[in-house]
C-alpha cells in the first residue's frame, strides 16, 4: 500500500472522534466485521490508527477507499465545513431523465480532460443527495488529498452546495464539470452561505415554516402571550404591545424553527446621509461600509430580538428577507433617480 | 406592574392602583435601556421623585458585557435624588437580597412604617452614599 495513502487514512481516523471509530469504519465497509473484530477501541486514538492502517494494509487500500473513508467523514461532520449555493440554470424547459452514470462519467471526463491529476470520489445518499469529493494536483504535482473540494447534488433540484478548498482557482472548473454533467447551461453563486447544510437546504427547497400573510390573522393559543401558570400579582402594563409584537413576529417568522446561519453582511455603498451644516465629507462620495451581523444561530436571535426588547418591531425587511431571498450577503447601494432611497441590489 | 416605558397606555388608567414606587430597570449591557429610563422619566409627576422613585441596576456581574458607565448612572440618580441599587439578577442570593431591600422601600413609600417617610428615607440613603 503507497505510503501516502496509509498516512492519509491514519490522519482521517486520527479527525474521529473515539467512540465513534467503530461505527464509521463499519460504514465504510472496507474492512470485514471479522477484521473490526481484532480491534481495540478503548486504547488511545493513536494505536487504533495504527492498526486500522495495517488492516487496510493487509486489504490493499488505495486512494479511491480512502477518499470514501473521508467523505462519509464529511457528511457526519458536515457542519465543520462552510457550504456555499450555487444554482444551475437549463437553457430550455426540456425534462431530461437524471441517469447517475451518466452524470458520474460526464464529471469524471470533463475534469479530466483539463486536469490529469485529480482524484474523483462519489457517494450517494438516501435523501437522493449526490455528494462529490474532488482532490486536486496540477499537472505536475499528484493531487493534495488533505484540501479536497466538496460537492453535494440532489439531482431533481438545480441547487448544488459546495464547500471548496482553499485553492479556489479550481472553483471555475468544478462548475463547468457539473453543469456539463448535468446537462445545465449555466451556473451562478448565490449569496448565501453556512456552516449548516442541512439549513441551506431548508432555505433553498423552501422546507422551513414560512408565514403565508393573511388578511384575519388567527388568535394563537387565545391571543395569550405570557403562560398562564404566569403569576396573577404580576400585570403587565404593555400586554397588547407585547402581543403586537408577538404577532408581528409571527408574521415575519413564522411558527417553526429557523434555518440556521451564522452570519449577515451587507456591504453599504450609500451616500452619508447627514445635517448638511456638519459637512463631514467634502465632496459627495459614496460611503463604504461593512455591516456583519454573527450569532451562533442568527435567525433565532433576530426573531428574540423585538420580544425581548432590544429591537422595535417589525424588524428590518433588509434582515428579515433573509431565508425569502435565500441570501445573507447583500450590496446596499443608493437608488439613482427620483426616490434616493438605498436598495438591494441582485 | 411592568411596563416597558412610560407613559404607561391610558386604557388602563381606570384599573390601576395608587402607584407608591416606581423602579427603574437599567440593564448595564444595553445603551438602550439608558436611554429608554430617560426619555421616561421626562414622563413622571415631580412628586415622585420626593422618595418614590428608584433605579436599579441589573447585570453588573457581567464585568466584561458593561455598555453603560456607572458614573453615567450615579449621575442621574443625582439629578433625579434618587437612590441607585446595583445588583445582579442571574444570582439567586442577590436577586433575593435585592427584591428584599425593593419591598422594604416600597413598604416605606406607602406609608406601612411607622415614622418613617419616602422623604426621610430617601435622605437617609443619600446621606449614606455619600460617606
Amino acid at each position: 500500500m503507497d505510503e501516502t495513502v496509509a498516512e492519509y487514512i491514519r490522519r482521517t481516523v486520527l479527525k474521529i472522534p473515539r467512540d465513534e471509530i467503530k461505527t464509521m469504519l463499519q460504514k465504510w465497509g472496507f474492512l470485514s466485521e471479522a477484521q473490526l473484530q481484532t480491534l481495540n477501541f478503548h486504547q488511545i486514538k493513536d494505536n487504533i490508527s495504527q492498526e486500522v492502517v495495517q488492516l487496510c494494509e493487509e486489504n490493499c487500500a488505495d486512494i479511491k477507499q480512502a477518499a470514501v473513508l473521508d467523505i462519509i467523514y464529511n457528511h457526519i461532520y458536515q457542519n465543520k465545513r462552510m457550504w456555499s449555493v450555487y444554482q444551475m440554470k437549463k437553457s430550455g424547459e426540456e425534462l431530461e431523465y437524471f441517469d447517475i452514470t451518466d452524470f458520474k462519467k460526464k464529471f469524471k471526463g470533463r475534469l479530466r480532460s483539463a486536469l490529469k491529476n485529480v482524484t474523483i470520489t462519489f457517494k450517494e445518499y438516501e435523501d437522493n443527495a449526490i455528494w462529490i469529493r474532488v482532490a486536486w494536483g496540477t499537472p505536475y504535482k499528484k493531487p493534495n488529498q488533505y484540501k479536497p473540494s466538496y460537492v453535494v447534488y440532489h439531482s431533481q433540484t438545480p441547487y448544488v452546495f459546495i464547500s471548496a478548498s482553499v485553492l479556489k482557482s479550481n472553483l471555475p472548473l468544478l462548475c463547468q464539470a457539473l453543469i456539463v454533467a448535468s446537462n445545465y447551461h449555466d451556473i451562478r453563486e448565490m449569496e448565501l452561505r453556512s456552516h449548516s447544510l442541512n439549513s441551506l437546504k431548508d432555505i433553498v427547497f423552501k422546507r422551513y415554516s414560512q408565514n403565508f400573510q393573511t388578511y384575519y390573522p388567527k388568535p394563537l393559543q387565545g391571543g395569550n402571550v405570557e403562560p398562564e401558570s404566569a403569576d396573577i400579582r404580576i400585570v403587565q402594563e404593555n400586554r397588547s404591545e407585547k402581543e403586537r409584537i408577538h404577532r408581528l413576529n409571527w408574521e415575519v417568522f413564522g411558527g417553526g424553527p429557523q434555518p440556521k446561519l451564522e452570519f449577515a453582511q451587507y456591504k453599504l455603498e450609500t451616500m452619508f446621509k447627514s445635517d448638511p451644516k456638519m459637512g463631514v465629507l467634502d465632496k459627495k462620495e459614496p460611503f463604504r461600509c461593512l455591516v456583519k451581523f454573527s450569532s451562533p444561530h442568527l435567525l433565532e436571535s433576530l426573531k428574540s430580538l423585538a420580544p425581548a426588547g432590544m429591537a422595535d418591531a417589525p424588524l428590518s425587511p433588509l434582515l428579515t428577507c433573509i431565508p425569502h431571498k435565500a441570501r445573507n450577503y447583500f450590496k446596499i447601494r443608493e437608488k439613482k433617480g427620483l426616490f434616493p432611497e438605498s436598495f438591494v441590489s441582485p | 406592574h411592568l411596563a416597558t416605558s412610560l407613559p404607561l397606555p391610558s386604557e388602563r388608567d381606570h384599573l390601576r392602583p395608587r402607584i407608591d414606587l416606581i423602579v427603574f430597570m437599567i440593564d448595564i449591557k444595553s445603551k438602550y435601556s439608558l436611554k429608554n429610563v430617560e426619555a421616561s422619566l421626562a414622563h413622571v409627576d415631580a412628586s415622585f421623585f420626593l422618595g418614590k422613585v428608584c433605579f436599579l441596576v441589573t447585570g453588573v456581574g457581567r464585568v466584561n458585557a458593561c455598555s453603560i458607565e456607572t458614573n453615567a448612572v450615579c449621575k442621574l440618580g443625582e439629578a433625579y435624588c434618587s437612590p441607585v441599587l446595583f445588583c445582579e439578577l442571574e444570582l439567586e442570593g442577590i436577586r433575593v437580597a435585592t427584591a428584599q431591600r425593593l419591598l422594604r422601600m416600597l413598604q416605606i413609600c406607602a406609608g406601612h412604617i411607622r415614622g418613617v417617610s419616602a422623604l426621610s428615607f430617601v435622605s437617609l440613603m443619600r446621606n449614606a452614599n455619600d460617606d
